[in-house]
């Protein structure tokens, strides 16, 4: 049992974090089923460190050695005289004064002679016991490796073990040699030092004398602290510098750049915009307290006896809620921003847009009553609303697209800006998925599973990933304040985005009874998706260089970064899990809810936060406290982290005990505490939320707080006013 | 470029792309897979109360947990005897012109998939316990509670169907509980889930991906022994429990029981073969015949029973799969 378990705890591991995804992509690659492709190269592999590790230490020693002979050797024949001239000439300036007035009666002996401490040789002995101590740390870890291997790697097996004591009899061997060395050179150094001290008991000549002042004086020099600032009082006749603050009291948060309130924004678009953002954040908070809950329901079944509550109920309604409440309503209403600015002209019509606001708002209300009370559509994840109230969200879609056709219709820049082609691709793409989706004439039997496989992944890719997308390629940029890196980059993705996603909709029924061919095309399609995937990380990322240094200075700039490193591990983790070899073990298990999370959460939320926190200081001018902005930043990195990490892990082992033939229960006992760490890294998520609706709330009002300025001119307004 | 320039060929061009696409991956097959898939010829078709069963399945969202397809992969035995094929589910359609259809396959099984669970867990009396509160029968279980589809009476009428719940799960409530008609209409469904065996002695699809066979060679030579607490978790632990004494009033405990502990097998393989049901007048529900409907092989019986003989304080003769071999063919000739 040990034996056959062995392995697969590593291959557990080796899957586990999805930020190493890549692996599973090798272990495709060699079209083996598995993950056995690591033992006997792994064991060739640390072997090959291992002497290498030896042969280092063992050349080191050798030109160690040669050193100290060579060094004992041009010690004998040195000129002394010359050497203490050296010496003098690198005195500093406390030795400078000891030795100019030392009294040479020999009373007194207070030349305090310069520490040589050999700090080179200590840093590098150090670090070559530390390399060295790695090696053998790495040896015990991989020690149990050798015993799942048979047969001829039991050859290897054997020179392994001969080697973990000879190298550690090589460790300390070096150590002895190296201080051996030491000693020599101290014993050298102090030999010299008693000819050096004979040597400045006799009074230096006045040339000496004079050139030592000299020195001193030099020494001695510091600056006047105003050579680049001059005498003159400051001024700033452009008026560049606002907000002067004298306090010099310790910050408890580092101070971040402030937004810049944009001039010139219609009001209406405004307000607009800001109701769907607060709409799109009372969705999250209500989406995630659900989501919460659901997750407290795995560790304690009983919490209630609620038909309206029970498990089965409520998890649509935290995944619809967030869908189409949260992120959707988050989404367009950046989009709303970005759409009329990018076009360099105004919004085409805004009763439209409060109509789809509206729209959205009573589909997510309506969609989740009906949930609750046991009305849903028959069971497809994300398709759980009943048609009649999709159809609100589907007239909403509608809407929003003529509104940003005719926006775009009438832009008064010639191109058309790469956000949106992802933002109206998005609406397109959500409408048509929904329509074929939604149509209540059809999809009998398998038709039904085909279209959910379509629809799903569509919906996520299609629609969420297509317009947040866009919304990056906005806001990213504008916040770093430099153009995006490739507009072909992006363009490479917009094209072959369309074409490998749409086909990867079944992947999330591979084994299952739909036609085979298909769920290979899926399978392809989400290799595919490695093309867009890293052209449009790479345009990001590219887009930073040269301004990496504005992270620490910005508090949005965090939130773009998360979102771009979930973008690419996240994603690439999608395309990992659609193999075959890789179903057998993930597939059905809650791998699947760890990767939603990771995407939908780590991506899509993470970019509507940044493009949030970008956008409604520039519409309000008022900014949310840095310190709850902080918060809600690293509250949900974490959170997000301890619920998907463990997840991953205990989803991998339970999926390889399915594959074992274990007892069901037995799979459903061991994830307990993974879905103790899942409630725990819920919470976290949920207490960021409370905090972002703190920010979203402080950047919608002025606070209460009366600005004096303002007051003061009002009064004067109004008395000038009642004079006359 | 001109194209990219001209909003209307652009946005045009992607959504005849997306839209060819579609039709291609999504619409076509689905289209031809609604149209060239019957379902088999002696599938059963759902009851009434089993099609209303369905309704309250779907409307408690239990698919979030519960698939309902056998894949054709080998660790996917477990739940059926065949891999789900296509003509499964050709005989659903949609609900009701509101309601989409649903195949209720699932894409989670944080519980067990149900795709066969009318041959495998056929009991009412168990089913009806597990609703009320799962963890009556299965303690480590986190499934729902379902009490609301259960009343209490005080005098429970001829025709009401009582539930034998343990005290500690009525909190304080007294009197008898009752299944509503909604918890028998959920349970008619559940025993609705059966596989159809395929026509005319037709091959079954292959499961991939086989298992290795477990050798587990040990020095004396012995032939291959299974995992008998392994097969008994699965196969009767629902009902007996992890410790083997049932539950009060509603599973016989094997525990000191005297068919178990009794030195001639017959009775008790006949028992788990064919089921049981000489013990209702102690309120013990039938037992179903576990062996026949989860078609556990002789080699199989023989590790439960040694496992039951030799568990809980039980010490007796250990069988031999031969001795079981036989008394089964023995059964099945009878049957015939």
């Amino acid at each position: 049992m040990k034996k056959k378990w062995y392995p697969q705890f590593i291959k557990g591991l080796l899957l586990t974090a999805g930020l190493i995804s890549f692996s599973s992509l090798f272990a495709q690659a060699t079209g083996k089923p598995g993950f056995y492709f690591t033992h006997l190269n792994g064991l060739l592999l640390f072997l090959f460190v291992l002497i290498f590790f030896m042969l280092a230490a063992v050349l080191y020693l050798k030109f160690k050695t040669g050193e100290m002979i060579k060094m004992n050797k041009r010690l004998k024949q040195r000129n002394a005289d010359k050497n203490f001239d050296r010496y003098i000439a690198n005195l500093n300036s406390k030795q400078i004064e000891a030795y100019l007035n030392y009294k040479r009666d020999g009373s007194s002996t207070k030349i305090s002679l310069p520490e040589n401490t050999n700090t080179l040789l200590k840093t590098i002995s150090v670090f070559l016991l530390l390399s060295l101590n790695s090696g053998q740390l790495f040896a015990q870890e991989a020690a149990p490796d050798k015993g799942s291997v048979l047969g001829e790697t039991g050859i290897i097996i054997t020179i392994v073990l001969l080697l973990i004591p000879i190298s550690a009899g090589i460790v300390f061997m070096v150590i002895k040699v190296l201080n051996l060395i030491k000693q020599n050179r101290n014993r050298l150094n102090l030999a010299e030092a008693d000819q050096l001290a004979q040597y400045l008991a006799t009074p230096p000549d006045e040339d000496t004398r004079a050139a030592l002042l000299k020195r001193k004086e030099a020494l001695d020099y510091t600056p006047a602290h105003n050579e680049l600032s001059g005498n003159l009082s400051p001024q700033d006749s452009r008026g560049l510098i606002s907000s002067i603050s004298v306090s010099s009291a310790l910050p408890v948060v580092v101070q971040k750049k402030r937004a810049v309130k944009r001039p010139n924004i219609d009001p209406r678009l405004s307000q607009l915009v800001l109701w769907y953002i607060g709409c799109a954040a009372f969705w999250l908070l209500f989406g995630t307290t659900v989501g919460e809950y659901l997750g407290i329901k795995f560790v304690a079944p009983d919490a209630d006896h609620v038909s309206w509550l029970s498990f089965g109920r409520l998890r649509p309604v935290h995944t619809n809620a967030v869908f189409w409440g949260w992120a959707s309503l988050g989404m367009l209403g950046l989009a709303y921003y970005t759409v009329p600015r990018v076009s360099n002209t105004k919004l085409a019509s805004f009763k439209m847009g409060w109509y789809s606001l509206h729209l959205i708002n009573a589909a997510v209300l309506l969609g989740t009553i009906c949930l609750m009370a046991g009305i849903n559509n028959g069971g497809g994840e994300y398709r759980e609303y009943i048609w009649p109230v999709m159809l609100l969200f589907g007239i909403a879609l509608v809407l929003t697209l003529i509104n940003f056709l005719r926006t775009i219709a009438r832009r008064t820049t010639k191109e058309i800006y790469i956000s949106n082609w992802y933002i109206v691709a998005a609406l397109i793409f959500g409408l048509v998925i929904s329509i074929v989706a939604y149509v209540p004439w059809w999809q009998d039997g398998l038709g039904e599973t085909i279209i959910q496989g379509y629809y799903m992944h569509q919906g996520v890719g299609m629609w969420f990933m297509m317009m947040t997308l866009g919304l990056v390629y906005y806001y990213l940029p504008q916040q770093l304040n430099r153009p995006i890196y490739s507009y072909s980059l992006g363009i490479l993705a917009y094209w072959t985005q369309i074409l490998f996603y749409t086909l990867i909709g079944t992947h999330h029924f591979v084994f299952s009874s739909i036609p085979w061919w298909l769920q290979t095309v899926a399978i392809v399609g989400s290799v595919g998706m490695v093309i867009p995937v890293v052209a449009g990380t790479t345009n990001f990322i590219m887009t930073f260089k040269g301004a990496w240094h504005k992270i620490t200075d910005s508090y949005t700039l965090p939130f773009f970064l998360v979102g771009i490193i979930f973008y690419f591990t996240g994603s690439l983790q999608g395309t990992a899990e659609a193999f075959r070899s890789t179903n057998l073990m993930w597939h059905f298990t809650d791998f699947t809810v760890a990767h939603s999370h990771l995407t939908m959460y780590g991506i899509i939320s993470f970019f509507v936060w940044a493009g949030i926190y970008t956008v409604i200081p520039r519409l309000t001018g008022r900014e949310a406290p840095q310190i709850t902005v902080g918060a809600h930043f690293w509250f949900a990195l974490i959170g997000l982290l301890f619920y998907t990490v463990p997840l991953m892990y205990g989803s991998t082992l339970k999926g390889l005990m399915w594959i074992d033939g274990k007892p069901f229960m037995e799979s459903v006992i061991f994830s307990a505490p993974y879905w103790l760490w899942r409630a725990i890294g819920g919470s976290l998520m949920w207490i960021s939320h409370l905090f972002f609706a703190y920010n979203i709330y402080k950047m919608l009002t002025a606070g209460g707080v009366v600005d004096v300025k303002e007051a003061a001119f009002e009064k004067l307004n109004q008395k000038s006013e009642s004079t006359i | 470029m001109e194209f990219f320039d001209n909003h209307k060929k652009l946005f045009g061009a992607t959504f005849l792309l997306f839209l060819g696409l579609t039709t291609l991956v999504a619409i076509l097959p689905a289209i031809h897979n609604q149209r060239n898939n019957a379902p088999l010829p002696n599938a059963e078709v759902l009851s009434d109360d089993a099609v209303k069963g369905k309704a309250v399945f779907i409307a408690n969202g239990c698919v979030a947990c519960h698939t309902q397809q056998v894949r054709n992969v080998d660790m996917d035995k477990t739940w059926g005897s065949r891999p789900s094929i296509a003509a499964d589910y050709a005989g659903i359609h949609r609900t009701d012109i509101w309601r989409n259809t649903a195949t209720l396959m699932g894409t989670e099984r944080t519980g067990p998939d149900l795709t066969n669970i009318g041959s495998r867990q056929p009991s009412i009396d168990w089913n009806l316990v597990h609703l009320y509160n799962p963890r009556i029968v299965v303690k480590e279980s986190i499934m729902p509670a379902y009490p609301w589809m259960f009343t209490i009476k005080e005098e429970p009428a001829k025709a009401d169907v009582v539930v034998n719940v343990p005290e500690e799960f009525l909190k304080g409530k007294t009197g008898k509980v009752v299944a509503t008609r909604q918890a028998l209409q959920l349970v008619a469904y559940l025993q609705s889930l059966k596989q159809t065996p395929l026509p005319d002695g037709r091959p079954a699809p292959e499961f991939l991906y086989k298992r290795a066979e477990k050798k587990i060679a040990a020095a004396d030579g012995a032939a291959q022994g299974l995992d008998g607490a392994a097969l008994y978790a699965t196969n009767c632990q629902s009902c007996h429990q992890a410790n083997g004494e049932g539950l009060k009033g509603a599973f016989p405990s094997l525990k000191d029981s005297k068919i178990v502990l009794d030195d001639n097998p017959e009775i008790m393989v006949n028992i788990i073969m064919n089921g049981y049901n000489g013990r209702e007048k102690e309120g013990f529900p039938p037992m179903p015949a576990v062996g026949t409907d989860n078609k556990l092989s002789a080699e199989e019986i023989a590790a439960i029973m040694n496992h039951e003989k030799t568990s809980w304080g039980n010490s007796a003769k250990q069988v031999t799969p031969e001795q079981i071999k036989q008394i089964v063919d023995a059964i099945k000739v009878k049957a015939n």
